[in-house]
Protein backbone atom coordinates (compact mmCIF):
# COMPACT_ATOMS: atom_id res chain seq x y z
CA UNK A 1 0.00 0.00 0.00
CA UNK A 2 3.01 2.52 0.97
CA UNK A 3 4.69 2.54 -2.40
CA UNK A 4 2.84 4.71 -4.62
CA UNK A 5 0.47 6.50 -2.19
CA UNK A 6 3.49 7.61 -0.22
CA UNK A 7 4.81 8.98 -3.50
CA UNK A 8 2.12 12.12 -3.78
CA UNK A 9 2.19 13.42 0.04
CA UNK A 10 4.24 15.93 -1.39
CA UNK A 11 2.45 17.13 -3.89
CA UNK A 12 -0.02 18.57 -1.94
CA UNK A 13 1.97 20.88 -0.13
CA UNK A 14 2.49 18.58 2.96
CA UNK A 15 5.27 18.74 5.04
CA UNK A 16 7.01 15.41 4.20
CA UNK A 17 8.05 14.91 7.79
CA UNK A 18 4.47 14.63 9.19
CA UNK A 19 3.14 10.84 8.90
CA UNK A 20 0.41 11.10 7.06
CA UNK A 21 -0.46 9.31 3.67
CA UNK A 22 -3.04 10.37 0.90
CA UNK A 23 -4.55 7.83 -1.65
CA UNK A 24 -7.53 7.59 -3.85
CA UNK A 25 -10.93 6.00 -2.21
CA UNK A 26 -10.18 3.42 -5.71
CA UNK A 27 -7.03 2.55 -5.02
CA UNK A 28 -7.89 1.67 -1.32
CA UNK A 29 -10.80 -0.45 -2.43
CA UNK A 30 -8.69 -2.02 -4.73
CA UNK A 31 -6.17 -2.82 -1.95
CA UNK A 32 -8.62 -3.94 0.22
CA UNK A 33 -10.26 -6.29 -2.31
CA UNK A 34 -7.31 -7.92 -3.58
CA UNK A 35 -5.51 -8.65 -0.36
CA UNK A 36 -7.87 -10.39 1.25
CA UNK A 37 -9.71 -13.10 -1.35
CA UNK A 38 -11.88 -15.10 0.11
CA UNK A 39 -12.27 -18.52 -2.41
CA UNK A 40 -15.51 -20.55 -2.59
CA UNK A 41 -14.60 -24.06 -2.51
CA UNK A 42 -15.58 -25.92 -5.65
CA UNK A 43 -13.53 -28.57 -6.25
CA UNK A 44 -14.70 -30.80 -9.01
CA UNK A 45 -11.65 -33.47 -9.33
CA UNK A 46 -8.22 -33.81 -8.77
CA UNK A 47 -7.29 -30.47 -9.60
CA UNK A 48 -8.88 -30.15 -5.79
CA UNK A 49 -6.58 -32.00 -4.43
CA UNK A 50 -3.51 -29.39 -5.68
CA UNK A 51 -5.97 -26.34 -4.40
CA UNK A 52 -5.88 -27.88 -0.73
CA UNK A 53 -2.23 -28.75 -0.96
CA UNK A 54 -1.53 -24.84 -2.10
CA UNK A 55 -3.71 -23.65 0.89
CA UNK A 56 -1.69 -26.25 3.38
CA UNK A 57 1.23 -25.28 4.83
CA UNK A 58 3.63 -26.73 2.55
CA UNK A 59 2.42 -23.97 -0.31
CA UNK A 60 0.76 -21.61 1.97
CA UNK A 61 -1.62 -19.34 -0.07
CA UNK A 62 -2.29 -17.50 3.50
CA UNK A 63 0.68 -15.17 2.43
CA UNK A 64 -1.10 -13.82 -0.75
CA UNK A 65 -4.06 -13.47 1.76
CA UNK A 66 -6.31 -16.13 -0.01
CA UNK A 67 -6.27 -18.21 2.69
CA UNK A 68 -10.25 -18.45 3.83
CA UNK A 69 -11.70 -20.55 2.04
CA UNK A 70 -15.83 -20.42 2.51
CA UNK A 71 -18.51 -23.45 2.37
CA UNK A 72 -21.20 -20.94 1.68
CA UNK A 73 -20.60 -18.63 -1.78
CA UNK A 74 -22.77 -16.18 0.21
CA UNK A 75 -19.25 -15.20 1.99
CA UNK A 76 -16.77 -15.94 -1.15
CA UNK A 77 -15.53 -13.47 -3.61
CA UNK A 78 -13.71 -16.00 -5.65
CA UNK A 79 -14.68 -19.17 -7.45
CA UNK A 80 -11.30 -21.62 -8.19
CA UNK A 81 -13.59 -23.85 -10.63
CA UNK A 82 -10.58 -26.81 -9.80
CA UNK A 83 -11.41 -29.83 -12.10
CA UNK A 84 -13.89 -31.02 -15.11
CA UNK A 85 -17.27 -29.50 -15.13
CA UNK A 86 -19.96 -32.26 -16.24
CA UNK A 87 -22.88 -31.29 -18.22
CA UNK A 88 -24.78 -32.17 -15.05
CA UNK A 89 -22.69 -29.89 -12.67
CA UNK A 90 -23.12 -26.49 -14.87
CA UNK A 91 -26.54 -25.52 -13.53
CA UNK A 92 -25.15 -26.26 -9.98
CA UNK A 93 -22.05 -24.27 -10.56
CA UNK A 94 -24.07 -21.14 -12.44
CA UNK A 95 -26.36 -21.41 -9.27
CA UNK A 96 -23.07 -20.77 -6.74
CA UNK A 97 -21.76 -18.09 -9.14
CA UNK A 98 -24.72 -16.31 -8.90
CA UNK A 99 -25.26 -16.77 -5.40
CA UNK A 100 -21.58 -15.30 -4.57
CA UNK A 101 -22.24 -11.36 -3.74
CA UNK A 102 -20.34 -8.94 -6.45
CA UNK A 103 -17.62 -8.21 -7.11
CA UNK A 104 -16.65 -11.56 -7.87
CA UNK A 105 -13.64 -13.43 -9.43
CA UNK A 106 -13.36 -17.01 -11.16
CA UNK A 107 -10.34 -18.42 -11.72
CA UNK A 108 -10.70 -21.50 -14.31
CA UNK A 109 -7.78 -24.16 -12.53
CA UNK A 110 -6.49 -27.29 -14.91
CA UNK A 111 -6.87 -28.28 -18.75
CA UNK A 112 -10.70 -29.98 -18.23
CA UNK A 113 -12.29 -26.86 -16.72
CA UNK A 114 -10.60 -24.48 -19.25
CA UNK A 115 -11.13 -26.54 -22.74
CA UNK A 116 -12.38 -29.77 -21.57
CA UNK A 117 -8.63 -31.66 -21.22
CA UNK A 118 -9.00 -35.12 -22.39
CA UNK A 119 -12.38 -35.18 -21.81
CA UNK A 120 -13.39 -34.36 -25.68
CA UNK A 121 -17.04 -36.07 -24.84
CA UNK A 122 -20.79 -35.13 -24.59
CA UNK A 123 -20.37 -35.40 -20.86
CA UNK A 124 -18.08 -32.81 -20.26
CA UNK A 125 -18.73 -28.79 -20.74
CA UNK A 126 -15.80 -27.89 -23.27
CA UNK A 127 -14.39 -24.88 -20.89
CA UNK A 128 -16.36 -23.20 -18.13
CA UNK A 129 -16.62 -19.69 -19.61
CA UNK A 130 -19.65 -21.07 -21.62
CA UNK A 131 -21.09 -21.08 -17.69
CA UNK A 132 -19.65 -18.11 -15.94
CA UNK A 133 -17.07 -15.12 -16.66
CA UNK A 134 -13.63 -16.35 -16.28
CA UNK A 135 -10.85 -13.75 -15.33
CA UNK A 136 -7.55 -16.12 -15.05
CA UNK A 137 -6.94 -19.22 -17.06
CA UNK A 138 -4.42 -21.62 -14.90
CA UNK A 139 -3.12 -24.64 -17.44
CA UNK A 140 -1.64 -27.81 -16.43
CA UNK A 141 -3.45 -31.38 -15.49
CA UNK A 142 -3.58 -30.93 -12.98
CA UNK A 143 -1.45 -27.93 -11.94
CA UNK A 144 0.95 -27.56 -9.68
CA UNK A 145 0.37 -25.35 -6.22
CA UNK A 146 2.80 -22.89 -7.43
CA UNK A 147 0.99 -22.66 -11.16
CA UNK A 148 -2.66 -21.76 -8.69
CA UNK A 149 -0.69 -19.44 -6.67
CA UNK A 150 0.53 -17.58 -9.38
CA UNK A 151 -2.68 -17.12 -10.66
CA UNK A 152 -4.04 -15.65 -7.86
CA UNK A 153 -1.28 -13.28 -8.42
CA UNK A 154 -2.05 -12.53 -11.65
CA UNK A 155 -5.88 -11.77 -10.42
CA UNK A 156 -4.76 -9.97 -7.60
CA UNK A 157 -2.80 -7.58 -10.24
CA UNK A 158 -6.17 -8.04 -12.11
CA UNK A 159 -8.08 -6.09 -9.54
CA UNK A 160 -5.54 -3.58 -8.71
CA UNK A 161 -5.95 -2.43 -12.08
CA UNK A 162 -9.83 -2.47 -12.31
CA UNK A 163 -12.15 0.21 -11.04
CA UNK A 164 -13.09 0.30 -8.40
CA UNK B 1 -20.59 -75.82 -9.25
CA UNK B 2 -20.00 -74.42 -13.06
CA UNK B 3 -23.07 -73.06 -15.46
CA UNK B 4 -23.54 -76.66 -16.76
CA UNK B 5 -23.97 -78.17 -13.14
CA UNK B 6 -26.65 -75.19 -12.43
CA UNK B 7 -28.33 -75.60 -15.78
CA UNK B 8 -28.86 -79.07 -15.07
CA UNK B 9 -30.26 -78.33 -11.70
CA UNK B 10 -32.41 -74.95 -13.07
CA UNK B 11 -33.88 -76.97 -15.85
CA UNK B 12 -36.38 -78.96 -14.11
CA UNK B 13 -37.34 -75.65 -11.63
CA UNK B 14 -37.93 -73.45 -15.11
CA UNK B 15 -39.25 -76.64 -17.16
CA UNK B 16 -39.17 -76.03 -21.13
CA UNK B 17 -36.44 -73.28 -21.39
CA UNK B 18 -33.44 -74.06 -23.13
CA UNK B 19 -30.22 -72.24 -21.60
CA UNK B 20 -27.05 -71.87 -22.72
CA UNK B 21 -23.57 -71.44 -20.95
CA UNK B 22 -21.33 -68.68 -21.89
CA UNK B 23 -17.59 -68.17 -21.47
CA UNK B 24 -16.50 -66.50 -18.56
CA UNK B 25 -13.59 -66.42 -16.65
CA UNK B 26 -14.68 -65.70 -13.27
CA UNK B 27 -18.19 -67.25 -12.26
CA UNK B 28 -20.57 -69.19 -14.10
CA UNK B 29 -22.33 -67.32 -16.93
CA UNK B 30 -26.02 -68.06 -18.48
CA UNK B 31 -27.85 -66.99 -21.17
CA UNK B 32 -31.67 -66.54 -20.70
CA UNK B 33 -33.77 -66.40 -23.34
CA UNK B 34 -35.76 -62.49 -22.19
CA UNK B 35 -39.08 -64.59 -21.88
CA UNK B 36 -38.86 -66.89 -19.27
CA UNK B 37 -36.32 -64.37 -17.41
CA UNK B 38 -38.32 -63.63 -14.09
CA UNK B 39 -39.21 -67.31 -13.74
CA UNK B 40 -35.98 -68.24 -13.47
CA UNK B 41 -34.54 -65.20 -11.35
CA UNK B 42 -37.46 -66.19 -8.87
CA UNK B 43 -36.09 -69.57 -9.08
CA UNK B 44 -32.92 -68.60 -8.72
CA UNK B 45 -33.57 -66.39 -5.62
CA UNK B 46 -36.12 -69.22 -4.36
CA UNK B 47 -34.71 -72.39 -4.25
CA UNK B 48 -32.61 -73.39 -1.03
CA UNK B 49 -29.32 -74.80 -3.21
CA UNK B 50 -29.18 -71.44 -5.22
CA UNK B 51 -30.29 -68.52 -2.72
CA UNK B 52 -29.18 -65.43 -4.78
CA UNK B 53 -30.73 -63.06 -2.52
CA UNK B 54 -28.83 -59.56 -3.97
CA UNK B 55 -28.69 -58.52 -7.56
CA UNK B 56 -25.57 -56.51 -7.76
CA UNK B 57 -25.54 -55.18 -10.78
CA UNK B 58 -27.01 -55.15 -14.07
CA UNK B 59 -25.35 -53.78 -17.57
CA UNK B 60 -24.98 -54.70 -21.21
CA UNK B 61 -23.35 -54.48 -23.45
CA UNK B 62 -23.32 -53.14 -27.28
CA UNK B 63 -22.19 -55.87 -29.63
CA UNK B 64 -23.50 -53.30 -33.25
CA UNK B 65 -22.71 -55.39 -36.02
CA UNK B 66 -24.54 -58.20 -34.36
CA UNK B 67 -28.30 -58.91 -34.36
CA UNK B 68 -29.21 -59.04 -31.81
CA UNK B 69 -27.37 -56.07 -30.78
CA UNK B 70 -27.18 -55.77 -26.75
CA UNK B 71 -26.55 -58.12 -24.33
CA UNK B 72 -27.82 -57.27 -20.65
CA UNK B 73 -25.52 -58.70 -17.90
CA UNK B 74 -27.01 -59.62 -14.59
CA UNK B 75 -24.35 -59.93 -11.41
CA UNK B 76 -26.32 -61.71 -8.76
CA UNK B 77 -24.56 -63.04 -5.14
CA UNK B 78 -25.65 -65.70 -2.73
CA UNK B 79 -24.98 -64.18 0.47
CA UNK B 80 -26.17 -67.54 2.05
CA UNK B 81 -23.87 -69.75 -0.21
CA UNK B 82 -21.28 -67.64 -0.96
CA UNK B 83 -21.56 -67.61 -5.17
CA UNK B 84 -22.10 -65.65 -7.89
CA UNK B 85 -23.41 -65.99 -10.76
CA UNK B 86 -23.77 -64.30 -14.28
CA UNK B 87 -26.95 -63.79 -16.03
CA UNK B 88 -27.09 -62.94 -20.06
CA UNK B 89 -30.05 -61.59 -22.40
CA UNK B 90 -29.65 -60.93 -26.25
CA UNK B 91 -31.87 -58.00 -26.85
CA UNK B 92 -32.55 -56.09 -29.83
CA UNK B 93 -33.43 -52.53 -30.71
CA UNK B 94 -37.04 -53.37 -31.04
CA UNK B 95 -37.66 -55.90 -28.13
CA UNK B 96 -37.94 -55.48 -24.45
CA UNK B 97 -36.35 -57.48 -21.54
CA UNK B 98 -39.15 -58.06 -18.49
CA UNK B 99 -37.78 -56.13 -15.43
CA UNK B 100 -36.61 -58.31 -12.72
CA UNK B 101 -37.87 -55.47 -10.19
CA UNK B 102 -40.41 -57.86 -8.58
CA UNK B 103 -37.51 -60.25 -7.97
CA UNK B 104 -34.95 -57.93 -6.83
CA UNK B 105 -35.93 -54.41 -6.10
CA UNK B 106 -32.48 -53.08 -6.12
CA UNK B 107 -32.83 -53.75 -10.15
CA UNK B 108 -34.85 -50.12 -10.23
CA UNK B 109 -32.31 -47.85 -10.42
CA UNK B 110 -30.05 -50.80 -12.61
CA UNK B 111 -32.48 -50.85 -14.92
CA UNK B 112 -33.08 -46.97 -15.51
CA UNK B 113 -29.00 -46.71 -15.57
CA UNK B 114 -29.20 -49.35 -18.64
CA UNK B 115 -31.84 -47.64 -20.16
CA UNK B 116 -30.48 -44.23 -19.91
CA UNK B 117 -27.30 -45.36 -21.33
CA UNK B 118 -27.73 -48.01 -23.81
CA UNK B 119 -31.80 -47.92 -24.73
CA UNK B 120 -32.83 -50.86 -23.59
CA UNK B 121 -36.01 -50.88 -22.89
CA UNK B 122 -37.30 -52.94 -19.59
CA UNK B 123 -40.84 -53.76 -19.77
CA UNK B 124 -43.16 -53.31 -16.51
CA UNK B 125 -40.60 -50.97 -15.01
CA UNK B 126 -42.68 -48.87 -12.72
CA UNK B 127 -40.88 -45.68 -13.70
CA UNK B 128 -38.17 -46.09 -16.58
CA UNK B 129 -36.73 -42.33 -16.74
CA UNK B 130 -32.72 -40.95 -17.59
CA UNK B 131 -30.96 -41.69 -14.21
CA UNK B 132 -27.53 -40.61 -15.24
CA UNK B 133 -28.25 -38.07 -18.21
CA UNK B 134 -30.09 -34.96 -17.86
CA UNK B 135 -33.27 -35.35 -18.34
CA UNK B 136 -34.28 -33.90 -21.88
CA UNK B 137 -31.10 -35.44 -23.39
CA UNK B 138 -31.74 -37.20 -26.70
CA UNK B 139 -29.85 -40.85 -27.57
CA UNK B 140 -28.43 -43.23 -25.88
CA UNK B 141 -24.55 -42.80 -25.09
CA UNK B 142 -23.06 -46.13 -24.45
CA UNK B 143 -24.44 -47.29 -27.75
CA UNK B 144 -21.57 -47.87 -30.19
CA UNK B 145 -22.85 -45.72 -32.69
CA UNK B 146 -22.93 -42.80 -30.59
CA UNK B 147 -21.39 -39.28 -31.54
CA UNK B 148 -19.57 -39.10 -28.46
CA UNK B 149 -17.36 -36.04 -29.64
CA UNK B 150 -20.47 -33.92 -30.33
CA UNK B 151 -20.81 -30.38 -28.91
CA UNK B 152 -23.81 -29.08 -27.46
CA UNK B 153 -24.26 -25.92 -25.61
CA UNK B 154 -24.36 -26.02 -21.80
CA UNK B 155 -27.37 -25.83 -19.85
CA UNK B 156 -26.38 -23.10 -17.41
CA UNK B 157 -30.30 -23.27 -15.65
CA UNK B 158 -32.28 -26.05 -13.70
CA UNK B 159 -36.37 -25.89 -14.31
CA UNK B 160 -37.95 -24.79 -11.07
CA UNK B 161 -38.90 -27.77 -9.16
CA UNK B 162 -42.23 -25.79 -7.77
CA UNK B 163 -45.20 -24.06 -9.30
CA UNK B 164 -45.62 -20.31 -8.75
CA UNK B 165 -49.03 -20.93 -6.84
CA UNK B 166 -46.69 -23.13 -4.12
CA UNK B 167 -44.27 -20.65 -3.86
CA UNK B 168 -47.11 -18.01 -3.21
CA UNK B 169 -48.72 -20.47 -0.75
CA UNK B 170 -45.09 -20.92 1.48
CA UNK B 171 -44.33 -17.30 1.49
CA UNK B 172 -47.95 -17.24 2.80
CA UNK B 173 -47.58 -20.16 5.21
CA UNK B 174 -44.18 -18.64 6.22
CA UNK B 175 -45.72 -15.12 7.12
CA UNK B 176 -48.58 -16.91 9.09
CA UNK B 177 -45.90 -18.71 11.27
CA UNK B 178 -44.20 -15.34 11.97
CA UNK B 179 -46.90 -13.47 13.19
CA UNK B 180 -49.27 -16.00 14.89
CA UNK B 181 -48.30 -15.19 18.10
Amino acid sequence: MASGMASSAGGYGLDPELPLLTTTVERLVQWARRSAIWPAQFGLACCAIEMMAMVASRYDVARFGAEVFRGSPRQSDLMIVAGRLSRKMAPAMRRVYDQMPEPKWVISMGACASVGGVFDNYAIVQGVDQVVPVDVYVPGCPPRPESLIYGIVQLQQKIARSRA
Amino acid sequence: MDSTAIIDQLRPLVPGVSYEAGASVDFPTLYVPADRLVETCRALRDTPSFRFNALVEVTAADYVPKDPRFEVVYHLLSIPNRRRLRLKVRAAEQTTVPTVQGVWPSAGWLEREVWDMFGVVFEGHPDLRRLLMPDDWEGHPQRKDYPVQIRKPAQTYEPLEISEEEFKANLERDRLKRTVH
